[in-house]
């Protein structure tokens, strides 16, 4: 009796840290090569609108990203629908061609990820697929969410 | 003896602060991330139109028309048809040779044409609903063909080759053109 208290007494108690920081430094190597750091301030509202026959973009480095939709204003007030690429609005619509021109020129595989409002009107987004096609960068996605489409 | 002693335990860097640190930049990293997947409908848009070139002649039984005006109705040539309903006819259109036969329908999928055309004020929402739609009657058709011939899913069967050998895609081209919206209106 006396040996098997023994034995249970000679046993350590305590979890090994020794290698915890390991540990932690995997996760955080993970965490630093999947962050994409938010480059752009959304100045229009974008709700995304859903479909189920969706694909999903592998390279994230080819994608450029226009979003389409009421301008915010502050205060919960929502202005008329706009155009925005990278950090700023676009005022002059034939203005994309050229931007996306340049994009295309540093990017030849370039994918267009268009992100509109779902409540916007398709006269917007064909004048911006139009410039789109001026451009040369035909390649595009409408982004939206997987899921079960919204009740008409 | 002492002091030498002593010299030998400065010389040690101190590790127990560098978990702290570690856990620190974890933080941050687990703050700053989002993990979100980039999905979305992926269309190609056609080139734009050369005004020397004259558009080739399409038979109009290989053309369907799919118009989604500004109410957010969906008349396919011409006639009122509802949002459900659209699979079914986007897939008796492009697999007419397959299925019915029907002398007024596509003559093989290959030269089938979906175009799809919209008013300025239709809403985006019924406009990526219906595309869905048309998309999935693609899907669907190449998900039966790839069971066909292959056994097997057409996702797994066009992860398996490329893009060049892929016979499936070859044989039902996903030929969606959108046409500009009417000026008017």
């Amino acid at each position: 009796m006396s040996k098997f208290q023994k034995k249970q007494a000679g046993t350590k108690q305590q979890v090994p840290t020794a290698a915890m920081p390991d540990i932690i430094f995997m996760l955080l190597i993970f965490f630093m090569v999947v962050t994409v750091l938010r480059e752009v301030e959304l100045q229009v509202r974008v709700d995304f609108t859903r479909a189920d026959n969706i694909e999903k973009i592998e390279q994230k480095r080819l994608v450029s990203y226009i979003y389409i939709g009421p301008e915010i204003l502050g205060g919960g007030q929502f202005g008329d629908t706009r155009v925005q690429i990278d950090d700023a609005l676009v005022d002059d619509i034939f203005a994309i061609r050229r931007m996306m021109y340049d994009k295309l020129m540093e990017e030849p595989r370039l994918i267009v990820s268009l992100r509109v409002d779902q409540k916007s009107e398709m006269g917007i987004v064909s004048d911006v697929q139009q410039e789109l096609r001026e451009a040369g960068t035909l390649r595009i996605n409408y982004s939206t969410l997987r899921g079960a489409q919204a009740p008409m | 003896m002492q002091l030498k002693k002593r010299s030998r335990e400065t010389a040690e860097v101190p590790q127990a602060g560098m978990a702290d640190i570690a856990f620190l930049l974890l933080i941050f990293f687990l703050v700053v991330t989002t993990i979100d997947v980039d999905t979305g409908i992926g269309m190609q848009l056609p080139p734009p139109p050369d005004p020397d070139q004259e558009p080739p002649p399409i038979r109009e039984r290989n053309l369907m028309n799919i118009l989604v005006n500004a109410q957010g109705f969906i008349l396919i040539n011409e006639e009122r048809a509802s949002l459900p309903e659209v699979k079914q006819l986007v897939m008796d259109f492009v697999d007419n040779q397959n299925r019915a036969q029907d002398p007024n329908l596509a003559e093989s999928p290959r030269q089938a044409i979906v175009s799809i055309k919209t008013d300025r004020q239709t809403p985006y929402e019924i406009y990526i609903d219906m595309l869905d739609e048309v998309i999935g009657a693609y899907r669907q058709l190449r998900d039966e063909a790839s069971m066909r011939e292959f056994g097997i899913q057409y996702r797994q069967y066009s992860a398996r080759v490329s893009r060049e050998d892929n016979v499936i895609r070859e044989m039902y081209p996903q030929n969606i053109s959108l046409a500009e919206p009417d000026p008017g209106s």
